[in-house]
């Protein structure tokens, strides 16, 4: 019995492609969540990130908030939500909201921030106002470093997205959560297959982003 | 104009960068701030275009004070280069240039017309304009930079020690554009470097700054070399001020002598009537007159071919004395060669006839105050 | 009854106990990171051409729900605290390979050529210059590879009694005990926050020369 074995079997069940229950279904809820939670995070992280790294202030503060969402444990926040407020969606997004922020808005912050200085005068100089230095400059230059901290929050919800199984939601967790309580390791292999995979995808999806976003003359500074 | 009116800067640490500078900048010239490191040449630069407010005084363009316009309006008029170009390496070269243009509100295509033309100005190829600034040299993105900041053809230039990364000789390129550029386009520039010889090269004004943001002396650089208004000046100026304000001199007015310059292919009867007592050597040309090297005339004449290499040349009628000078200073022989535009041997000068012309001219700018032979303030030979 | 320090017996742990158990799995598997990721990162450091697949595998690998690691694991060792350290342990060696990397990477060329033009050998160098350099680096992925396995460890609860503190959260919900998962959560928190801030001191004592 090995991992390929599991893996194989639950993917050659035709049972398990179809229905909501199906491999289909699951993944779609997966990827909801995945970028609801992204949506919300980056509403959050991405400008204050922004706006604290342009001005230089409160960086401080912000590593203390960063490391506090850190410190929060998913799963227990969830459990916590959800003992308080029964099922529902707030209490899977809060956690994930929390685990995807800090990676974000450090990022972010130290992106900006190490934008040289120098370009950052020239364009002041050139008569360029804070939102066009915001904007025009520092956002173009720091953004490999600003789109690497969205992937890794990206890729973490990802992962962690799973958790929303534990208090009965969809998602690919339902795989592994009804997989460890069936004692059924083809569903629990399944899942985690279909949780890297789209953790891939992710990845992939960002280094295009990349591609596309980034001009050739940053991604090549990168190197 | 821009004036700078009894300007101090204090920072909130107590340092005085400046400390209560007047300054005239004439319009249409090169003002040139020299000092060392910390003067407050940088915090004077940059007040004029307010990227720093003064503690006290105030700082008028034409006549208004630059605080009665909105901030970034005042700037666009005014460009502005720094060390290292200060590229946006996310614009390609002519994106970089347009930059200004669009801020204006200029459309893209103009824009992009005015960068390629401006791109031909300062000396860079067509070629280059879709690339980034990664893709270029050191010297090529300083010229990027001077493009960029005359895009919108501001009024004003303000230059903080752009050239002082790139190694001498593409630096004295991009100086010698400059001066070419600012000859064609008449701009006002204030120029900040820590290079007096930079200095003197390119400025018609000179501000010589001491550690706490004081005015040394305000002058024309031939003034500042003739006459260092004190020590402070004197030193930083350097030992060799005396012979490099001879920069300022043209040999113009300089005897040249020329009897002997004889073609390699002269017969011995031409090489006799050549040789005169007063000069042992002969200066040996090809057949169409550009110097090879100096001969001694008696081993000339008995057959050999043997040639003393004669150092360098200087153009006659457009060189300083410096130049000629040196070429004697660097002539085995102790004999200066001048040559014509075309590289043509014109007459050779010993050194001896060089200082006399150098007295003689030291006599004249006593007499009438300003450098002989010399109408303005540049030197010579840049 | 009820209150926030009463812990259920069925957890067999007191509160210290319980913090014991957390600590132990969630530092353990970091230790173990480390002491991993610092030779993997010396050589990624050194052969160049080996960190993007590094990076690469490691990144997949950090892809993998915790959920689904830990129950795979307990095929081959059973419902222990080793079934949650060693997915842990992976995930502290994401943080860690790029942090240690970058940290030496960040050693300016000057001061690794003025080392070896003193007859530092390559060894010594790196003990003595390039760690110490990339000590602030290598603290800053040691903080977060912390933080994150500290907040991780309560997963381990889903597989029996295993997650320390999380262990708490099965009772919140069986016992429908809101005031166990606000101590899970809060005492997960404040332990990670301390420990974070004990880092922070360590590094400050371990590299005075530091700025800030
Ligand atoms: N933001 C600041 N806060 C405090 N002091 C400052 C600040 N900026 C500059 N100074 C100080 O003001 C003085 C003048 O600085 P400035 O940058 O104008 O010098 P500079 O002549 O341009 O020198 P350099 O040739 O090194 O560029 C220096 O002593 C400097 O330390
Ligand atoms: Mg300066």
């Amino acid at each position: 019995m090995n991992l390929f074995h599991y893996a194989n079997v639950f993917f050659s069940d035709n049972a398990n492609w179809s229905g909501a229950d199906g491999i289909p279904t699951r993944l779609w809820e997966h990827v909801q969540y995945t970028l609801m939670a992204l949506g919300i995070a980056g509403v959050i992280g991405l400008p204050l990130g922004l706006v604290t790294g342009h001005t230089g202030r409160g960086g401080n503060a912000l590593a203390l908030v960063a490391t506090a969402a850190r410190a929060l444990p998913s799963f227990g926040l969830l459990v916590l939500l959800t003992v308080l407020m029964g099922l529902g969606l707030t209490p899977v997004m809060v956690p994930l909201v929390a685990l995807a922020v800090p990676p974000m808005l450090v990022t972010t912050y130290e992106a900006i921030r190490s934008v040289d200085r120098s370009l950052v005068d020239a364009a002041r100089g050139m008569g360029m106002g804070p939102l066009r230095v915001m904007f025009q400059v520092e956002l173009p230059v720091a953004l490999p470093l600003i789109l690497s901290g969205i992937r890794s929050s990206a890729v973490q919800i990802v992962s962690t997205a799973t958790i929303a199984a534990y208090v009965s939601f969809g998602g690919l967790g339902r795989y592994i959560v009804d997989g460890l309580y069936q004692v059924d390791y083809n569903k629990v292999v399944g899942g985690a297959v279909l949780v890297a995979a789209l953790a891939v995808v992710t990845l992939g999806v960002f280094w295009v982003a990349g591609r596309v976003l980034v001009s050739p003359g940053v991604r090549r500074q990168q190197r | 104009m821009i004036l700078i009116d009894a300007v101090t800067k204090r920072y909130p640490d107590g340092t005085t960068a400046v400390d209560r500078l007047t300054l005239e900048i004439p319009d249409g010239s090169i003002t040139v701030l020299v000092g060392p490191s910390g003067c407050g040449k940088t915090t004077t630069l940059r007040m004029i275009n307010r990227m720093i407010e003064p503690t006290e005084g105030r700082i008028t363009l034409d006549g208004a004070d630059i605080r009665e316009q909105p901030v970034n309006s005042l700037r666009r008029t005014m460009g502005y280069v720094i060390q290292h170009a200060g590229l946006f390496p996310h614009r390609t070269i002519v994106e970089n240039i347009a930059t200004v243009p669009r801020l204006l509100g200029w459309d893209r295509r103009e824009a992009r017309t005015r960068a390629l033309e401006l791109m031909e100005r300062v000396g860079l190829d067509r070629s280059l304009a879709k690339r980034y600034p990664y893709q270029l040299s050191g010297g090529q993105q300083q010229r990027v930079g001077v493009a960029r900041a005359l895009a919108a053809d501001p009024p004003v230039m303000l230059m903080d020690e752009p050239f002082s990364a790139v190694d001498p000789i593409v630096r004295k390129g991009l100086q010698d554009e400059l001066i070419r550029i600012q000859g064609e386009l008449g701009k006002t520039i204030v120029f900040v470097t820590h290079d007096i010889d930079e200095a003197i090269k390119i400025g018609d004004m000179v501000a010589v700054l001491r550690e706490g943001g004081k005015l040394a002396q305000y002058a024309p650089p031939a003034e500042l070399l003739s006459a260092p208004a004190d020590g402070f000046v004197e030193d930083f100026l350097g030992l060799d001020r005396g012979i490099r304000r001879l920069s300022f001199f043209t040999a113009a007015g300089l005897e040249l002598n020329t009897v002997p310059i004889v073609a390699v292919d002269s017969t011995a009867e031409q090489l006799a009537a050549r040789t005169v007592p007063q000069t042992p050597y002969l200066l040996v040309t090809d057949t169409e007159g550009r110097p090879l090297g100096w001969a001694d005339a008696k081993q000339r004449a008995a057959g050999s071919e043997a040639l003393i290499p004669f150092g360098h040349s200087f153009t006659a009628g457009r060189d300083s004395l410096r130049a000629a000078l040196d070429s004697a200073v660097l002539s085995p022989t102790g004999w200066a060669v001048a040559v014509d535009e075309n590289g043509r041997a014109v007459g050779v000068a010993a050194q001896e006839t060089i200082a006399a012309a150098i007295r003689t001219a030291h006599l004249e700018q006593q007499a009438t105050g300003s450098a002989s032979g010399v109408a303005d303030a540049a030197p010579v030979d840049a | 009854m009820g209150g926030f320090f009463d812990i259920p017996s069925d957890l067999q742990a007191s509160w210290w106990g319980l913090i014991g158990l957390h600590l132990e799995e969630a530092l353990v598997p970091v230790l173990f990171g480390l002491l991993i990721a610092l030779p993997l990162a010396q050589l990624c450091a050194r052969f160049r051409w080996l960190y993007p697949p590094m990076l690469g595998i490691t990144t997949v690998l950090y892809a993998l729900p915790s959920l689904a690691f830990i129950v795979l694991l307990i095929n081959w060792t059973g419902l222990s605290t080793t079934t949650v350290e060693i997915p842990l342990t992976i995930y502290s060696l994401v943080v860690l390979i790029p942090a240690i990397v970058d940290g030496v990477r960040s050693v300016p060329e000057e001061t690794h050529a003025a080392a070896t033009a003193m007859g530092f050998g390559p060894i010594r160098r790196y003990i003595q210059v390039e760690l110490p350099i990339a000590v602030p680096a290598i603290f800053a992925g040691l903080r977060v590879a912390t933080v994150s396995s500290i907040s991780l460890v309560s997963v381990g609860a889903l597989i029996g009694n295993e997650g320390g503190l999380g262990n708490l959260l099965s009772d919140a919900l069986h016992y429908h005990r809101p005031i166990l998962a606000w101590n899970s959560v809060l005492t997960t928190a404040v332990l990670a926050i301390l420990i974070d801030g004990l880092l922070v001191l360590l590094r400050r004592l371990l590299t005075p020369w530091a700025v800030r």
